[in-house]
């Protein structure tokens, strides 16, 4: 059985769960440190508060073995906040976290609620798909070996690197589980 | 302006995102900035906390939008305001200033005896106070797309929040047993329209996110509400009116992502300095949570 382990200290990871779980993988919340040795190889980081997300993750002890884990290989799936967590640098923020991905983003790149919005795009092997962005970042520049899925009003909106799908929007929003397939899909000893 | 069901949707999906987390009253950018590097996921901008509107009674009303302006430059978060219960323009002059949800709360005077205000004509969210479920559900069909606990403001007192939660959370098991035909009495009963109670019937939960507010003053009271079921807890007067408010916000943010965990709740509970005085529910003779039914 597939196990994903799904950051839980902050945000929207039960919405991710419920997915997961009826695809049929198994799903463990990581919320402290001693919830990473347990027995799991993939890897969501949901949305949520970035800030927040990344500062219990340096106070819960959690962020050197979780980044580990991404350096060498494990799928992940990051939905808003945890794109933010993987960028290598944010341009409107002095803070950076993962820096596993290398892309440069903004933080609510939309402005505040106000800015929200929804609309269907297209997403690169799998077509037209529900985006909700909610004070969303987006992708200014991406490096190389970076693979761009989607892109929303010319702004990139979701990217494939290595072993990172990452998105600006919420594929765990909608009643549309192809991304969540995808990711369960992803080759496990891909670059590892 | 016409009720927009998308934006509706992406505003209750917003209240999704700040799950888990803890929404703090601030009263300066300095205050916000603390909150923030806590791990704040929001903050209530306020020109007084609800312990100081107490102490100081007289008619407490929308803050200065200035003092806002000033909380929203200080912080990347999301960032809340209070307008008065049926106060529909303050309510336009925080959307104007492009607040990211509006708390319409019974913590400052009411303006409005009988109405609050109708939701749906705004595109930004909001948040209502409920401490059952008829008002819960009531809000929601005004357009509220998250819902708190009342508790008992700026009292420390965790009792009241307590027990709306309880209450809510009762009220809805009782509605998911029900036979069907037995809720359109039920819808009757609770006042509030027909679909939202068979949206309770067969989902078990509220259709919006639902946080723990009012009393909340201790990492354990964080924790508490969450065990009780809350999405995620508002700390109002609990942090800036304690002894060392950075310490003890950073602790209430550990205990609401890990509130099953009695070992770490003891440590981070450890050395917090003072936390606020409080008052007894049953000293006090302004209940709050009166206020908008």
């Amino acid at each position: 059985m597939i196990k994903v382990g799904v950051l839980a200290v902050q945000g929207a990871f039960v919405e991710h769960e419920y997915i997961l779980n009826k695809l049929g993988a198994r799903t463990i919340e990581l919320r402290q440190k001693s919830d990473l040795y347990k027995n799991f190889d993939r890897l969501v980081l949901p949305g949520g508060e970035s800030t927040v997300q990344g500062k219990l993750l340096k106070d819960l002890d959690m962020f050197a073995l979780l980044k580990e884990k991404i350096i060498n290989g494990m799928p992940v799936l990051a939905t808003c906040a945890g794109l933010i967590l993987l960028a290598e640098k944010i341009s409107n923020d002095s803070r950076a976290y993962f820096k596993t991905l290398p892309v440069i983003l903004k933080r609510n790149a939309y402005g505040r609620q106000l800015g929200s919005f929804h609309c269907d795009g297209i997403v690169k092997g799998i077509g037209q798909f529900p985006m909700e962005f909610i004070r969303a970042p987006y992708i200014e520049d991406i490096g190389s070996g970076v693979e761009v899925l989607a892109k929303t009003n010319g702004k990139i909106t979701a990217i494939e690197y290595k072993n990172q799908l990452g998105f600006a929007f919420h594929p765990e929003l909608c009643e549309d589980y192809r991304i969540h397939k995808m990711f369960l899909n992803m080759d496990l000893q891909e670059n590892s | 302006m016409k009720f927009d069901e998308k934006q509706y949707a992406l505003n209750r999906e917003l209240a999704q995102m700040l799950k888990g987390g803890v929404i703090m009253d601030v009263t300066t950018p300095k205050q916000a900035k603390i909150a923030e590097n806590a791990g704040a996921c929001a903050v209530m901008a306020l020109e007084r906390i609800p312990a100081d509107i107490r102490a100081a009674g007289g008619v407490s009303r929308m803050s200065d939008p200035a003092m806002i302006n000033g909380i929203q430059e200080a912080v990347s978060i999301p960032v809340m305001a209070k307008c008065r219960i049926g106060h529909f323009v303050e309510a336009q002059i925080l959307e104007a200033i492009e607040i990211d949800y509006i708390d319409e709360s019974e913590v400052l005077s009411p303006s409005d005896d009988i109405y609050h205000i109708d939701k749906t004509r705004f595109k930004v969210p909001f948040v209502c106070g409920a401490k059952n479920l008829g008002e819960a559900l009531r809000r929601i069909s005004e357009g509220a797309a998250m819902i708190r606990t009342k508790g008992e403001p700026g009292t420390g007192d965790i009792v009241q929040a307590v027990s709306h939660m309880r209450m809510m959370n009762s009220a809805i098991a009782k509605i998911t047993v029900m036979r069907e035909d037995e809720l359109f009495n039920e819808a009757k009963e609770l006042q509030v329209p027909y679909e939202l109670v068979q949206y309770v019937h067969s989902n078990g939960k509220l259709p919006v996110v639902n946080f723990a507010a009012g009393g909340v003053a201790t990492p354990a009271d964080a924790a508490l509400m969450m065990q009780l079921g809350a999405d995620g807890v508002f700390v109002g007067s609990g942090i800036f009116k304690s002894g060392n408010p950075a310490k003890r916000a950073e602790a209430i943010v550990k205990a609401v992502t890990n509130y099953k965990d009695a070992k770490m709740i003891a440590e981070i509970s450890k050395n917090l300095g003072e936390a606020m005085v409080g008052i007894n529910k049953d000293e006090i003779t302004l209940l709050m949570a009166e206020r908008g039914i």
